[in-house]
């Protein structure tokens, strides 16, 4: 295990960069896209205005085909004079929203900008209509605002939200947090399974009837380096953190099956019999990116709070160098043990003022920029190679069997560009 | 409150971001928190521009809040002058920053900056993106035209194109066609491609060319009254349209009208005898109010369609759309919601729907062939291609794109002749859209359920004094083409209910075929 141990200098203690100006990027509403998907009893009524059903509507890139199980309850003037009730107009339409759709076991009121200004109550809301449609309804409210969230943080406060009313249990369970494809998850379910860890339980769970208890004996690892809200609330439950390099690459993965399985007291030789072949096979399917990446620099504009966890596995999987890697937010207890592993020298940054920032990347003229859809072509234009940040939220990429496609994620535009010939022969 | 699934209109900021981005020498600071940054995206991936929309946005946060958002304001203005060195500055606030009432507008005025500063104020929550958009390019006039001596040579300013606008590239391509061959040159187009300095020499032209009312009626006006230039109320989308607008031109510059149509194919391939099969064709149209009403007359006139649904969802458009509908006995539709619009359209069950990207999920979903008329856009309304919807080019790409959803006229009475056959059965679709072929099941959901539960649905139906179809019928109605077998079972159940029959035979399909045979 030599390459699991921690760079001689990482960058745990490295000087951030903390910059506030304008930020480039989604409000915590963009995690809906997502969650929807992974929640399938569950619906996301956003209490906002025509900006929040506009931003979804795009972010979501295509529409999706049917309805879905998202929307937005838009204020309008009256709502903000005062003239109507609020809480009224929630109530009614909830309750047209319940009787079109039986099939939804969990509703989620979010709260926005704008129902955040007005100081909207939506806690209150919640209780009152889980009242009103308990017990086949449970509501619950968050704020994916804005002005309280930035992108991924919105599956955070969402996660944070379901934690107080889990059921308490004493059970010595696992507890495995942050929504991934359920591909994803069944494959990370049976390497544990394996080990003979379990049983397992997943937050958030597929639907309402599979919900999980909570309690001092439950043990919890994050999948996402996102949840520090979740964390929080699940501490506070008395469940306990088992820190870990989040389970991204090979090395991730195994840094994050190894936490668990030291914490089940699974024996070394049980650890290699689950972990050898699937190892070997990330390794291989790395390589075949790697070679484009290797030597190449990488520069990180904040986004989703993974740049930490990508960087690591950049610079010590494919052989990168980053320059600069930024995130909106950084949280020693989730992203210190990739900070850990993460090889002094690049220039952690936090927070963002993006004009001052884009003029250090233009300066540094890194071989791969990762940057929101905003400024990726305006970058290419400049000659800049991109990655767009949000395909790596959107698309399958934790755990052994996706580490190739993680690394590929990032070897594509490279590749591209070797690939295009748009100039005459000669 | 309103319950929205999918929006037609972003809000009025985006609306300004669309004017400001299709411009050049103009920056504009948005008082807004983070996220609405979305909007930039809108830019440069929809519409793939290389360069980030002038926007500066504040980037207040919630601990700002009653602290210092006015400062944050302040800051960010003086810091995007500095940065960008604009010609003119545009100021406002999206929906959240409406709320906090800093007054932006009022706190740029204080600033003393070099370059005009112009405020606006565009009300999130009752307006729109259009509006949005519409207002912008107005403010921008009003505080920058000044009026000025004609240019010696006949000119005229184009205005109403914008960033994100719905082929408004190759429209202002096509337009200054025109006019060049009637010997008219181009002033300013605007907002696309102008600059503030540009804006300011808009006065020099004899008229307005009013390409997008709903980006630029507020403008047109203004200069009509102001810088005394009379603008045309023709938009030139269609055969039709084109010529009224050469027409109209010829009457406001006493130049004789001129066209030249040696390219214009539109006439001849709607004569031509394989365009025998669109003759009326049941169509559906829906768009902002200009696009559909230009597809109206296309449909109508160019085509040989019959309009059976009409409407807009741009309210400012309302009364127009409205008076057009009655000239096609049909009630406007005149809503932003999708589902109502769904709900219309499959109550309506044309033969194909003219509509934007929301009706082209509306017709997936219905199986009704849909052609993309307007916006809102998509990054397929942004075709390598040049691709224009104005103009005589405009017309032929009209007729090829309504078209091409079709079935094409020779392999419909193919399927007439061999509609049972295994492979030709009248489900496989057309076929040039090969990989979207549906499977040779029920059409529709409903179809689906019918045949599952029939005999529990059919008791059913007959207590509820409704009529059933007898096996026999049923099956004859399944050899009738899919994309017509909706309206055949409407019908069918319409007549049938009118003479009092409650089971529907053989005889009852034909009879009720012949009765509203057209």
């Amino acid at each position: 295990m030599k390459d699991q141990a921690p760079a001689t200098t990482g960058c745990r203690t490295a000087p951030v960069l903390k910059e506030r100006g304008q930020r480039e990027v989604f409000c915590g509403l963009t995690g809906i896209i997502w969650l929807h998907r992974k929640m399938q009893d569950a619906f996301f009524l956003v209490v906002g205005s025509r900006t929040c059903a506009h931003l979804l509507q795009s972010a979501a890139g295509v529409m999706i085909f049917a309805e879905p199980r998202f929307a937005t309850a838009i204020l309008e003037e009256g709502d903000l004079a005062g003239l109507k009730d609020a809480h009224d107009e929630i109530d009614r339409e909830v309750g047209r929203l319940l009787a079109r759709r039986p099939d939804i076991r969990q509703l989620f009121l979010v709260g926005s900008c704008p129902s955040e200004v007005i100081k909207l109550d939506l806690g209150r809301a919640a209780e009152r209509l889980t009242q009103t449609h308990a017990p086949h309804v449970r509501v619950l409210n968050y704020s994916g605002s804005g002005i309280e969230t930035t992108f991924t943080q919105g599956e955070d406060a969402c996660l944070a939200s379901m934690v107080p009313v889990l059921p308490n249990t004493d059970a010595r369970e696992l507890l495995v947090v942050g929504a991934l494809p359920d591909v994803v998850e069944d494959q990370m379910l049976s390497l544990l399974a394996d080990m003979g860890i379990g049983p397992v339980r997943c937050l958030p769970a597929r639907t309402r009837a599979d919900e999980i208890g909570v309690g001092p004996n439950s043990v919890f690892a994050l999948v996402q380096p996102f949840l520090g809200d979740t964390h929080a609330e699940l501490e506070r439950r008395g469940a306990r953190h088992l820190a870990a390099p989040f389970p991204f690459g090979e090395q991730g993965t195994t840094a994050w099956l190894r936490a668990i399985a030291d914490e089940f007291g699974v024996d070394d030789e049980t650890f290699a019999r689950v972990t050898d072949a699937p190892r070997k096979r990330a390794r291989t399917a790395i390589a075949g990116a790697a070679d484009v990446l290797n030597g190449k620099s990488v520069f990180f504009f904040p986004d989703s709070q993974l740049e930490i966890p990508l960087a690591r596995f950049l610079t010590r999987e494919c052989g990168m160098t980053a320059i600069e890697v930024g995130s909106p937010y950084i949280h020693d207890a989730l992203h210190g043990p990739d900070l850990d592993l993460l090889e002094a020298g690049p220039q952690i940054s936090e927070g963002q003022d993006v004009d001052l920032q884009l003029e250090r990347v233009r300066a540094a003229r890194p071989d791969l920029t990762v940057c929101g859809l905003g400024l990726a072509n305006p970058l290419e234009a400049e000659g800049l190679l991109t990655k767009w940040a949000i395909e790596l939220v959107f698309t399958p990429v934790h755990f052994y069997e996706q580490a190739g496609d993680l690394a590929g994620l990032f070897s594509r535009p490279i590749r591209r560009r070797a690939r295009l010939h748009l100039e005459a022969a000669e | 409150m309103k319950l929205t699934v999918w929006t037609y209109e972003g809000p009025p900021h985006v609306g300004a971001m669309r004017v400001a981005t299709g411009m050049t020498g103009l920056h504009y600071v948005l008082h807004a928190p983070q996220g609405d940054t979305y909007a930039d995206l809108l830019f440069t991936m929809i519409e793939r521009r290389d360069h980030r929309p002038p926007v500066t946005y504040t980037t207040f946060q919630a601990r700002d809040l009653g602290s210092d958002t006015a400062n944050l304001f302040k800051t960010a203005c003086q810091d995007a002058y500095d940065r960008f060195k604009p010609e003119a500055i545009i100021v406002g606030a999206s929906c959240t920053a409406e709320l906090i009432q800093d007054d932006p507008g009022g706190m740029a005025e204080t600033m003393n900056m070099p370059v005009p500063v112009i405020a606006l104020e565009l009300p999130s929550y009752s307006r729109k993106e259009n509006f949005g958009a519409d207002e912008t390019f107005f403010q921008i006039v009003r505080h920058l035209a000044k009026p000025m001596a004609r240019t010696e040579r006949v000119t005229a300013n184009l205005i109403g194109p914008t960033a994100l606008g719905f082929r408004h590239r190759d429209d202002i391509v096509e337009v200054t066609a025109l006019l060049d061959e009637m010997g008219i040159d181009v002033n300013v187009v605007a907002p696309m491609t102008s600059s503030p300095s540009d804006i300011a020499r808009m006065g020099a032209a004899h008229f307005n060319v009013l390409m997008y009312p709903e980006t630029a009626e507020m403008a047109a006006r203004w200069m009509e009254k102001e810088l005394d230039q009379p603008f045309t109320k023709t938009v030139p989308i269609g055969v039709g349209a084109t010529r009224d607008f050469v027409a109209e031109v010829a009457e406001i510059t006493g130049r004789p009208a001129k066209m030249d149509e040696s390219r214009l194919r539109l006439p001849w391939y709607s004569k031509s005898v394989d365009s025998t099969y669109l003759t009326g064709k049941r169509v559906f149209i829906f768009g902002d109010g200009t696009h559909a009403r230009a597809a109206a007359r296309i449909a109508s006139d160019e085509m040989g369609f019959e309009v059976v649904g009409l409407g807009c969802y741009n309210r400012e458009f309302a009364r127009d759309i409205r008076g057009l509908a009655r000239e096609y006995n049909v009630e406007a539709l005149i809503s932003d919601d999708y589902l109502e619009v769904e709900a219309a359209i499959e109550a309506a069950a044309p033969e194909m729907i003219l509509g934007t990207q929301m009706e082209r999920h509306i017709g997936k979903r219905l199986g009704i062939p849909c052609a993309v008329i307007s916006a809102p856009v998509h990054v397929q309304d942004f075709p390598a291609r040049y691709s224009p919807q104005m103009g005589i080019e405009g017309a032929n790409v009209i007729f090829d794109t309504w078209v091409h959803p079709l079935v094409m006229g020779l392999e419909e009475h193919l399927l007439h002749m061999f509609r049972d056959d295994f492979e030709f059965h009248d489900a496989a679709g057309p076929s040039h859209h090969g990989g979207h072929a549906p499977k040779p099941m029920p059409a529709t959901a409903d179809e689906a359920r019918e045949v599952e539960d029939a005999p529990a649905a059919a008791v059913e139906r007959q207590a509820n004094g409704e009529v059933i179809w007898l096996d026999a019928a049923e099956r004859e109605l399944k050899k009738i083409p899919f994309f017509v077998r909706g309206k055949a079972r409407r019908n069918t159940e319409t007549f049938a209910a009118e003479q009092g029959i409650s089971e529907i035979t053989l005889d009852t399909l034909y009879e009720a075929k012949a009765h509203f045979a057209r």
